[in-house]
């Protein structure tokens, strides 16, 4: 293993260790995820029911648009809490004093959130096919592209929250668990952009969820893969870490300058 | 081993109005024990954070092994650590995961080996699969020491080392710091207001006051230009600008 791996790993061993010796944080991971489902999940068999086959496809689109956002909500918060747990338990000026580049601190921070996803989504997406018919692996290999595309997103969002957190401290801390919801009307989860007002079809169109929703509802209604909308969820993607990899970059440096990585969290 | 460990010159650091250190300059040699003494706020935690990297000097530079702090630091911590007891472990790791996960970012080869010899000089086997935050405040300190220690390093960096320590651990810790010292040739900076162990381990004092160094030099020599028995009654002099020294300051 490289320095830079076991580097890596050490940061990740970290998070890991702490999961191992608390059960109740493993099952928060899978709470929310789950509970959501159920809510979903018994809506959707009651549109069903009630309006018929029709129902079904809407249903279906209902359901993989639930587990496809928990895709990308549990990718963003996953790393921006993990670097909160570093912050909560005063650690961080042992972490930035020891040789671990930023850059392997966000590798660390992102594997985390590959995990902490898998945890709290692999039991939604058995509980929908379970109990309510909807097998998420339908979709096809397409699915692989738009996990990556999501949790790309979700990552430079969390991005975004660590380098304000580096700027604002522990005030920024809500950011973690709020910041993706405030962009769940603009990402078409649960309709197609077309429904929003023209003003505001540009925004959406500005985020790669809305074009993975999009291309989801394709190959569920039509099976059809739309490419286009994966070419500009991956694009934009590209477009977004850039920017946000800017701005952490430039708060670390500006945290060193005012000296926030001294208090950080107090 | 280079000769010089620390070489800092005009260090410099401004906030706003604010001088906190203000163009201080020192060197530490490989085996040497050099002291920050200053009441609070006269610059002993800025100067430490710019060693380590934390902060960056407004002007100045900083050679840590021969590397210079500001454009080349990863390969300096490799080869240094740090220890305070204002910086936590991750309280719900026990003490071998928490040593563990430092031997993974000081990349120590055979890190359980490493653990075991830690552990076992500084007293800590008992408390090996305890959770750090269930540990009393000294032995968190001897904890942070040994994580201190995880990669041999050649420059360590203690921040009041033995604070909360009984009389008799803290003794114990001193004369292990003065071990591994003469064993290694490790170059300690020590910011303590322990005025008994500055005198017992640094061969070199830097008073701060105000982000100035004001006087300087081993304690037996600040002891004598200062008509003093103890290094606590020449700190307070110099706090209380009652300075008797019989000798104009040394040039920064």
């Amino acid at each position: 293993m490289t320095a830079a791996a076991r580097r890596i790993w050490g940061l990740m061993y970290r998070h890991l260790a702490l999961y191992r010796s608390s059960w109740p944080r493993l099952l928060e991971l899978a709470y929310w995820p789950v509970l959501g489902m159920c809510i979903w999940g018994f809506t959707a068999t009651f549109l069903t029911g009630r309006l018929g086959t029709g129902a079904a496809i809407a249903a279906s689109a209902l359901l993989g648009g639930v587990l496809l956002w928990e895709v990308c909500l549990r990718s963003q918060m996953g790393m921006a809490i993990s670097f909160l747990e570093e912050m909560w338990s005063r650690n961080l000026g042992h972490v930035f004093v020891s040789p671990l580049r930023p850059w392997e601190l966000v590798a660390a921070l992102i594997a985390m959130s590959f995990i902490r996803m898998v945890i709290g989504v692999a039991p939604a997406i058995l509980l929908a096919w379970v109990f309510y018919a909807f097998n998420l692996f339908a979709l096809g290999p397409i699915l692989v592209l738009f996990f990556v595309n999501l949790m790309t997103m979700g990552w430079w969002v969390a991005l975004g929250v660590v380098s304000l957190i580096l700027r604002h401290g522990a005030g920024a801390e809500p950011l973690a668990w709020s910041v993706l919801f405030g962009l769940a009307p603009f990402s078409a989860v649960f309709y197609p952009v077309a429904v929003l007002p023209a003003a505001l079809q540009p925004v959406a169109l500005a985020l790669p969820s809305a074009h993975v929703f999009e291309g989801m509802r394709g190959v569920l209604t039509d099976g059809i893969v739309q490419w286009n909308h994966l070419l500009w969820a991956f694009g934009l993607n590209l477009v977004w870490l850039g920017l946000a990899t800017l701005l952490f970059a430039r708060q670390f440096r500006q945290a060193r300058i005012r000296g926030a990585l001294l208090s950080i969290g107090e | 081993m280079v000769a010089n460990v620390i070489e800092v010159e005009g260090l410099t650091k401004r906030y706003g109005d604010v001088l906190a250190v203000d163009g201080i300059g020192f060197v530490a040699e490989a085996g040497a024990t050099v002291g920050l003494l200053g009441g609070n706020g006269a610059g002993k935690t800025t100067t430490i954070a710019m060693l380590l990297g934390l902060l960056l000097p407004t002007s100045g530079s900083i050679r840590v092994l021969g590397h210079d702090m500001l454009r080349d630091r990863f390969a300096a911590l490799a080869r240094m650590n740090f220890s305070s007891p204002y910086v936590s472990l991750p309280h719900r790791l026990t003490v071998r995961e928490n040593l563990r996960v430092y031997g993974h970012l000081y990349n120590v080869r055979d890190t359980g080996a490493r653990i075991a010899e830690l552990t076992r000089e500084l007293d800590l086997e008992p408390l090996l699969d305890r959770p750090a935050g269930q540990l009393s405040a000294g032995q968190k300190t001897r904890v942070a020491l040994a994580k201190s220690l995880i990669n041999r390093p050649e420059l360590l960096l203690l921040d009041e080392p033995t604070a909360s320590l009984d009389p008799d651990t803290g003794d114990l810790v001193r004369t292990w710091l003065e071990r591994y010292r003469a064993e290694t040739g490790c170059a300690i900076l020590l910011a303590s207001h322990n005025m008994a162990e500055v005198e017992r381990l640094c061969s070199h004092v830097l008073m701060l006051k105000q982000g100035r160094v004001v006087d300087r030099g081993s304690p037996p020599d600040l002891l004598a230009r200062y008509g003093r028995d103890d290094m606590e009654q020449v700190f307070l002099d110099i706090a209380r600008d009652r300075r008797t020294s019989r000798e104009p300051e040394p040039a920064a």
